[in-house]
């Protein structure tokens, strides 16, 4: 019994040993070009690519709703505070998943949601992605009437719209904040430098994914005018590098990187850290929670996110996709979704609900949206080859990927 | 149902003519031809591992030959080895290999110091109640969830934790354990304990007695009989269990993330972070951790461990 149990075992077991000895040998002697972290250098903008998706025939008319809705969605986009009356209204019911990073929308959202998913709610630095993979499907906005009501910078945004067609409609955006918490901080923090500095050493909690990258450059756009930053997500080699060695030298200060919304809330309910980079979602929780936190957007400005619902190119579902669509464009849910999670809504209507809500939240969030707090936002998006100018000097976020995995931590 | 029985009258009376009806003809088909009664018993099962098993690894390493579009991250069917370059020519992800092994190793090392005393008492020195009680205490954790007992470690380090609450009365200073590789270190040697204890455990419990009693007989002090005879006979057993705390070890990724806090990287951590990215790259990775098992397991077979699995 023991020998031929162990023969059967263990031939697969060798075939395995062949092959991934063979993989590391081939590996050892092959002598193709390599870049750090994997993949291809090449030039990767959007220019001469074109949407695969772009000529499916778009929906003409909601019918009648399949039952079900599955959402990829950031954690606290889809509170029951405005799902459950939606599940009522349409009887749609509504199944999801909570990515942590940009990511892994694109990858959830691959072969077109895989015929699982309906909708994501990614933001400007995946969209794109996600459109020129054919994973997204054109969206035909006349169905969705509070579109009118969104502010111009949202109705048909670059990062969500090719060529006039829409693959998607803009939800909310908002910044990433400095978060700190008040039992250490007696008066807020004014600049980004507290979580570059050796007085908060192991106390500091930043977030763990590539494009937090651009959070640094940012903060060298202020600090080191001789780099020539202009905009965080477009660096030429020179100031890349200065970034990165900010982030290196930075490495040794951070307690934790985290990676979900959850665990940071844990880390600073457990003091174990006290500031860092974070989404107004965990302040709002901690808030709750009674947890003395505060937040700001220090004065270098911040990063920050502008979500679109993306409608996959092969969702299952797509007359509750529109009818959740409609929904959640509307002034009132706009407001609710705005003062839960702490962001500004898309529809210039929300600002009254917002306050009917919270009393001066309109405010508070900027759903009035001056334009100076616009422009102090830098919104994710996808670094590419080619800058703004048309210089191939840039550098792509495939190369942002191998420095924050070989380099930065 | 049907053919257990039959196969039962079959067996019985074998130099009657079969009788009628399908399910007798084929149960005495079967016992006529053992060949085809292996084939059908083992068919089902070894489809399951041929199909899910070893195809999907081999996908993994077909994948792990080919690269992403950089921008649409879509995977791009051009054969090339440059993810197994890129793994191998980075200082960063060496460093993770040897950190990962390292880790391996420590745990295993540390689990088999505490497992081989506590094996013995187990199985030659405590009463068959105290057993029990011992079996019960080694096996319970195994049924509380993985993530549950993760956090549990977690509340134990964290700053305003257990731990520093209980030093603090003690008057010694907080440790700053958590989101730390020493954190990591220990919650991986309390998760993986079990596995090594058990297979010592059986290795122990089979030395004869007389064989113990021998060595005493030609003036075997006890060092002297722990050293040549226990040891030795306990060695399989010791590396049976190593294989689960090694393996485990080396494949984890939830620990690092909870417990160290995005710090201590591992290899189980490239492998998560680049699934979502780069699926290449990470199927590249997950062939390392496949080479060094299977290097692993060809030395443990050598030691005769297999007997114990």
């Amino acid at each position: 019994m023991t020998t031929t149990h162990r023969r059967r075992v263990s031939r697969p077991l060798s075939a395995a040993l062949a092959l991934s000895v063979a993989a590391v040998i081939a590996a050892g002697c092959g002598s193709s070009g390599s870049s750090n972290g994997g993949g291809t250098t090449q030039g990767s903008g959007t220019a001469g690519q074109s949407v695969p998706t772009a000529n499916l025939p778009v929906l003409k008319k909601i019918g009648k709703g399949e039952g079900q809705l599955n959402l990829i969605a950031w954690a606290g986009y889809l509170q029951p505070g405005w799902v459950r009356p939606f599940e009522q209204q349409t009887g749609c019911m509504i199944h999801a998943t909570y990515p942590n990073t940009s990511d892994e929308f694109v990858t959830l959202m691959k072969n077109g949601g895989g015929g699982q998913w309906d909708m994501a709610s990614s933001s400007g630095d995946a969209d794109l992605r996600i459109i020129y993979a054919g994973d997204a499907h054109p969206v035909n906005i006349n169905l969705i009437p509070s579109w009118k009501q969104f502010f111009p910078a949202f109705k048909s945004p670059p990062f969500n719209t090719v060529n006039g067609v829409h693959y998607g409609v803009s939800l909310q955006w908002g910044p990433n904040v400095l978060m700190y918490s008040k039992k250490v901080f007696k008066t807020p923090p004014t600049s980004w430098s507290v979580i570059y500095s050796k007085k908060y050493a192991g106390k500091i909690s930043v977030y763990d994914g590539p494009i937090y990258i651009a959070d640094a450059a940012l903060y060298l756009k202020a600090h080191d005018p001789s780099l020539g930053i202009t905009d965080p997500y477009e660096l030429t080699q020179r100031q890349f590098q200065a970034t990165v060695n900010l982030l290196k030298a930075q490495h040794p200060l951070v307690k934790q990187y985290w990676s979900s919304a959850p665990a940071q809330i844990s880390a600073f309910a457990n003091g174990d850290v006290t500031v860092g980079t974070s989404w107004p979602y965990q302040v709002s929780t901690l808030t709750a929670q009674h947890f003395p936190i505060g937040a700001v957007i220090p004065k270098e400005g911040a990063t920050g996110w502008a979500d679109t619902w993306m409608l996959a190119a092969r969702a299952p579902h797509p007359n509750c996709a529109y009818m959740w669509l409609r929904y959640i464009s509307t002034p009132k849910v706009q407001a609710e979704q705005a003062v839960s999670y702490g962001e500004t809504p898309d529809n210039m209507l929300a600002c009254g609900y917002m306050n009917q809500i919270a009393k001066g939240s309109c405010d508070q969030y900027h759903a009035n949206a001056p334009t100076a707090y616009f422009k102090s936002i830098a919104l994710w998006k996808t670094p590419v080859a080619t800058c703004d100018n048309g210089k191939p000097d840039c550098v792509p976020y495939v190369n942002w990927v191998a420095a924050w995995n070989t380099q930065i931590k | 149902m049907g053919v257990t029985t039959s196969a039962g009258a079959a067996t019985a009376a074998p130099a009657r003519p079969a009788p009628d009806g399908p399910w007798s003809r084929i149960s005495a088909v079967l016992w006529r031809r053992p060949w085809a009664r292996a084939t059908l018993l083992l068919t089902p099962p070894l489809a399951w591992f041929v199909l899910i098993y070893i195809a999907s690894l081999a996908v993994l390493l077909i994948t792990a030959f080919w690269t992403i579009n950089p921008f649409t991250t879509n995977i791009m069917r051009t054969w090339n080895v440059s993810n197994f370059t890129t793994i191998l020519g980075t200082a960063a992800y060496r460093t993770i290999i040897l950190r990962t092994v390292g880790m391996a190793a420590g745990v295993t090392v540390v689990d088999a110091i505490i497992a081989v005393p506590f094996a013995y008492y187990m199985a030659r020195i405590a009463r068959p109640r105290t057993r029990t009680v011992l079996f019960v205490c080694v096996l319970l954790p195994l049924w509380a969830s993985y993530l549950a007992k993760v956090f549990a470690w977690l509340l134990i380090f964290t700053h305003d934790g257990v731990l520093n609450w209980a030093l603090g009365k003690m008057g010694i200073g907080p440790l700053n354990l958590i989101y730390s590789n020493t954190a990591v270190f220990i919650v991986f040697c309390y998760i993986w304990l079990p596995y090594m204890v058990i297979p010592v455990y059986a290795a122990l419990e089979r030395i004869p007695a007389s064989q113990i009693e021998a060595s005493q007989d030609l003036g075997g002090r006890t060092l002297r009989t722990v050293r040549s005879v226990i040891l030795p006979l306990a060695l399989p057993g010791i590396v049976a269990g190593s294989i689960f705390t090694f393996s485990l070890t080396l494949g984890d990724y939830i620990t690092p993330i909870l417990i160290g806090g995005g710090n201590s990287t591992l290899i189980g951590n490239v492998i998560d972070s680049n699934v979502v990215y780069n699926l290449p790259l990470a199927a590249a990775m997950a062939t390392v951790p496949i080479a060094i098992m299977a290097c692993y397991l060809l030395a443990a077979r050598a030691l005769g461990a297999s007997r114990e699995i």
